[in-house]
């Protein structure tokens, strides 16, 4: 009997809608922009996408200027309930446009079509219809009985989730009467830019939004603009400290979400092949292009050996190529660049003396594309124990009792997210007051919600996103 | 050319999903300020109240175990097909309520605003009116506001639709089931919202709309044991005791109402939502 | 209780009713998200053109075309044993089936209807579908099936027993079934729907594995809910971990309540990607259904004409 080959199942890549040239969107305005064009690549096969005109100083000033008077004149001053109703608009038309935004955004990013149509794209909507619903009651967010927005937020987003962490920033701050300098990464900007359309359909006011493409020194235009109220950063944490010190001594308000290396804890009592996916999920979702990816997995030594046999055979049923097919399970690495550090990060680790495994999937000869490894016997002296990978490569390490596990836990400069997995309550819940992380599941891992607060400890950032704690980020209490 | 004859609309009950017909098998005629003939409305008994009942149990389950996103959805899904039929509600409302169009427009417009308000309070009820408790000891205590169950509505008698929707919205935002007695005398806004509320993606039987009269069928959803909380306000104030003692008898939540029938255009505050939740309060040791 | 083969950890399991319930709550346990979700996520592979054609073939391959009725006649068993041998009769190529499963008394009408096809004749038995009778009842109902040349027997596990924790009385009744089925495989039915938990499915998968069931089959097909993708990853899982443990490969068999051709390759799925491709094959996996094998068929001529087709084009049997 032939082998259970899943012929190609691709979603057709005409559904994105794809343009030769995106153009920046300016006080409601598609512009041209005076920076240099940026190509985008599509990191599957290493083709151009489309030429993106940037922002440069003098458009993010145009940029900055029109969100300022969207703020003064209309948005600022309009009841909450008639600018929820824009906000619902705007989720009503991702929802509208879902399958077009999932097709762009993973021919852009590289990220399976299955994830950006299950998660990125649904998860947007539901961000936008959350906080739709807030910007009419914001007297009931705890913070006094009536918060202030802080103005125009420059925001600065990362190319991991481009939609979602354009959600998760435009959102609260169009609730509670903000208006918006926005830059996509370089290297993902175009949903961004549908996203304008959007904006544009939604008739939101001219200005309240403003999505600027460009590098890094349009961000630093942006953060060093003396007229932006708010800087709201995802990203490295090498950036995210740059930003600090820049805003450092200004009005400005900040909220950082930077870089992570969660501990994955799994103690003998897990349920094992639930704790298996929960690993594959913590970090291979994505590619591992995830802030918060479980990248070193903590296992009680008693389980070790059982739990990495397992790990080992789920790790290789998944599905690695076409990001566009839809039983894709993982995709493209993002750039040439994050794969040059990928490689060199998970050479230190066998140079270390990490054991190396890597599934035998077929990996495609063109695109970047990184075959996901497990490394067992990693000590907590590896640089791959340290340092955020940021691509699917697990670490695996062991510990012997609960307090070793979360020693070994906390041993990081980061603090953004935390796993557990056991069937004890108690110790769940205790583990969870001991993890020096902003969030930590439990039996489950990478759950997002608009109604959930996210952000890190230490390194990984300051500030939470999300849930009735996010709104304070973006207003005086 | 002679005038073309419109075809009427015999207006129903909204039991469970469907549009069935009194089991009494009588209506009443419902007038216009003017006294001009508008409709036969169905004049709901106590069997149609029994159904009614036993409908909004069976949709209990499916409508509070529903996630609060997916209750913000449908409950907005609501508010767009409410604005839909918009011109329909401000004719209805300017009959019923014998006011001019204009104030009638601003009577559905604040209708449509406060349902968007209410669904957009699914997913912030836990986290406004919840709690982690700070208990002293080794144990995590949290505390979840959750649906009361059944609530028998008396709606107003005098706003048709604003304040039919300020009643009702509450009662499905913090996740429970309603049978909703409408207004008597202006009954129309009420059947055309149970239509919208039909092709909403609202599960059948979570709003279970009644025509008749608050005084003959206040006492059988007041007394009713299967009925967790009444609000009414629909019923006159000299009834409203009568009402509370039946209630007593299974511990019913009986909404405090004010005497007189409220300004339905003023902002709410959430005391219909509080009313309708039960908070419950979970222990858990910590410990390795 | 021993049973020989066995490696010594799951040996010394099965030493007496103490050793077994410390094995069987030893158990990880299964967490009911993490595994619903896990169904779910693998239930939207988009499984298309010849894939999906070699899928619906498999699956045809795999199908106990069953009847249990009350009003089974020696008409109706001979009707569905000519399904079995010709299920598409358009369609000389369509694959046949796995096996008829009819009540014991039929047995000896269906093992003449299906002779020389190949086909296996399964039979109910111990008192299908409550099971509740005395044990030697139940193995009379067996021995009827098997004498009258049925090759497998599918039985149901003593549920009453296995949820008041009397799981050796569980464990020895499999055994002195599986004994008495002589050559005939033994299909041992656990009936997940009144189990309830995902726990006690592994659970019962591992009693039934120990005690030497060749398959461990979801449902009679009596009790709602049958067959889920969630119970059959577990007992895929289950069977998986016993291959790992001993080398041995035993079958799973969901039954109850899949219809579709779309369900049916979800399930394909789940054995490929949650057992492996080793269980992808009739003698390891089964589908317990009867209304499946038409909209498997229907899909069959949509795949092969190029146009959807309608059910007037089936024979129903």
């Amino acid at each position: 009997m032939p082998a259970f080959d899943y012929a190609p199942a691709p979603e057709s890549r005409d559904i994105a809608n794809l343009k030769p040239s995106y153009r920046p969107f300016i006080g409601g305005e598609f512009v041209p922009g005076s920076g240099e064009p940026l190509k985008t690549l599509n990191p599957a096969t290493e083709e151009v996408l489309a030429e993106v005109g940037t922002a440069s100083a003098a458009d993010v000033d145009t940029a900055v200027q029109a969100a300022r008077k969207a703020y003064e004149r209309t948005w600022s001053k309009m009841p909450g309930a008639e600018r929820a109703k824009y906000i619902f608009r705007i989720a009503r038309l991702i929802q509208e446009r879902s399958r077009e935004l999932a097709v762009l955004e993973s021919l852009d990013n590289g990220k399976p079509i299955k994830e950006s149509r299950d998660a990125d794209v649904p998860t947007a909507a539901a961000h936008f219809f959350y906080h739709a619903g807030w910007a009419d009651k914001l007297d009931y967010a705890g913070l006094g009985p009536d918060p202030r927005p802080l103005g125009v937020a420059g925001q600065i987003i990362p190319w991991n989730f481009p939609l979602l962490m354009l959600a998760w920033k435009i959102a609260p701050a169009l609730a509670t009467g903000n208006t918006v300098v926005l830059k996509p990464a370089e290297t993902t900007p175009l949903t961004a830019l549908v996203f304008a359309e959007i904006c544009q359909q939604a008739e939101l006011p001219p200005g309240v939004v403003n999505i600027v493409p460009g590098a890094g020194d349009t961000g630093a235009e942006i953060v060093n603009h003396p007229d932006v109220d708010k800087i709201a950063f995802t990203g490295s944490t090498e950036v995210g400290k740059l930003i600090q010190r820049s805003v450092a001594g200004t009005r400005k308000k900040l909220t950082l979400e930077l870089g992570g290396k969660a501990a994955n804890v799994v103690f003998d009592d897990a349920p094992l092949d639930q704790a298996v996916e929960g690993i594959v999920n913590g970090i291979f979702y994505n590619q591992g292009h995830v802030c918060c990816a479980g990248s070193r997995l903590l296992a009680q030594e008693s389980v070790v050996d059982e739990l990495l046999a397992k790990l080992r055979y789920r790790v290789s049923t998944l599905r690695l190529g076409d990001p566009l097919d839809k039983n894709t399970d993982i995709g493209a690495i993002n750039s040439a660049e994050q794969l040059a550090k990928i490689r060199e990060l998970a050479e230190s680790g066998e140079a270390e003396g990490a054991q190396r495994w890597t599934s035998s999937c077929p990996v495609p000869d063109r695109g970047f594309f990184f075959a996901p490894t497990v490394f067992s016997g990693v000590q907590q002296s590896m640089r791959i124990a340290r340092e955020e990978i940021f691509g699917p490569v697990l670490s695996v390490l062991t510990f012997r009792t609960p307090d070793e596990a979360v020693a070994k836990a906390n041993n990081t400069p980061y603090g953004l997210s935390a796993g557990i997995w056991t069937e004890k309550g108690s110790r769940i819940l205790w583990m969870a007051n001991q993890l020096r992380a902003g969030v930590v599941w439990a039996n489950t891992f990478n759950r997002f919600d608009p109604a959930a607060p996210f952000g890190g400890y230490q390194e990984s950032g300051f500030g939470r996103e999300g849930g009735r704690t996010g709104l304070e980020a973006y207003l005086h209490g | 050319m002679a005038d073309r004859v419109s075809v009427a609309k015999t207006y129903k009950l909204y039991i469970g999903g469907k549009f069935p017909r009194s089991e009494s098998g009588r209506v009443y005629p419902v007038h216009d300020a003017k006294g001009r003939f508008l409709a036969n409305a169905a004049h709901s008994s106590r069997k149609d109240v029994r159904d009614a009942v036993a409908a909004a149990r069976k949709a209990f389950a499916g409508w509070s175990g529903a996630t609060a996103y997916n209750r913000g959805q449908v409950l907005y899904r609501v508010a767009e097909m409410l604005e839909g039929r918009r011109e329909q509600f401000v004719a209805e409302v300017a009959a019923s309520e014998n006011i001019p169009a204009r104030k009638a427009q601003s009577a559905v417009d604040a209708a449509i605003d406060r349902w968007v308000w209410y669904a957009g309070w699914t997913d912030k009820i836990a986290t406004v009116l919840g709690a982690a408790n700070p208990v002293a000891g080794p144990y995590f205590s949290f505390t979840v506001p959750e649906p009361t169950g059944v609530v028998g509505i008396l709606a107003p008698q005098r706003s048709a639709l604003l304040g039919l929707v300020s009643v009702l919205a509450p009662v499905l935002a913090a996740g429970n089931t309603a049978v909703v007695v409408s207004s008597a005398d202006r009954p129309l806004p009420a059947i055309t919202l149970s239509e919208v509320l039909a092709t909403a993606d609202l599960p059948g039987g979570v709003v279970n709309m009644l025509t008749g009269r608050a005084a003959e069928l206040g006492s059988w959803l007041a007394a009713h044991a299967d009925v967790n909380a009444l609000d009414p306000t629909g019923a006159e104030p000299a009834e409203r005791g009568e009402l509370a003692r039946q209630a007593a008898d299974t511990v019913k939540r009986v909404l405090a109402v004010p005497e007189e029938e409220p300004d339905w255009s003023q902002r709410p505050d959430l005391g219909r939502l509080r009313t309708y939740l039960e908070p419950k309060t979970v222990w858990h040791p910590l410990g390795v | 209780m021993t049973s020989s083969t066995l490696p010594t950890g799951l040996a010394d399991a099965t030493r007496d009713e103490a050793s077994l319930r410390r094995f069987l709550h030893g158990l990880p346990g299964v967490d009911q998200v993490g595994v619903e979700q896990r169904a779910a996520g693998l239930a939207t592979r988009s499984i298309k053109k010849a894939a999906k054609l070699w899928a619906i073939d498999t699956a045809i391959s795999m199908v106990d075309l069953t009847t249990l009725e009350g009003a089974d006649t020696r008409g109706k068993v001979q009707a569905l044993a000519a399904k079995a041998r010709r299920p598409d009769p358009d369609r000389p190529d369509t694959p046949r089936v796995a096996a008829v499963c009819v009540y014991p008394d039929l047995a000896a009408t269906a093992v003449q209807a299906v002779a020389g096809s190949g086909i296996e004749v399964a039979s109910v038995a111990t008192a299908f579908p409550s099971g509740r009778s005395a044990r030697s009842i139940k193995l009379a109902d067996v021995a009827l099936a098997v004498d009258s040349g049925a090759g497998e027997v599918d039985m149901v596990i003593d549920r009453g027993a296995f949820l008041e924790g009397r799981y050796g009385e569980v464990f020895e009744e499999i055994q002195e079934i599986k004994a008495a089925c002589g050559e005939a495989h033994l299909k041992v039915i656990l009936e997940t729907g009144e189990l309830a938990t995902y726990d006690n499915v592994r659970r019962a998968s591992w009693l039934a594995l120990l005690a030497g069931g060749d398959f461990i089959k979801t449902s009679t097909g009596k009790v709602s809910p049958a067959a889920t993708l969630p119970v059959t990853h577990v007992m895929l899982q289950a069977v998986r971990d016993w291959y790992t443990t001993t080398g041995e490969l035993r079958g799973v068999k969901p039954a109850g309540g899949i219809r579709t051709t779309k369900d049916a390759i979800r399930y394909l799925v789940a054995v490929h990607e949650v057992a492996g491709e080793e269980w992808l094959t009739p003698r390891l996996f089964r589908f317990g259904a009867s209304s499946l094998l038409n909209d498997l068929l229907l899909q069959r001529r949509t795949q092969l004409d190029g146009h959807y087709s309608g059910p007037d084009y089936l024979t129903l049997d």
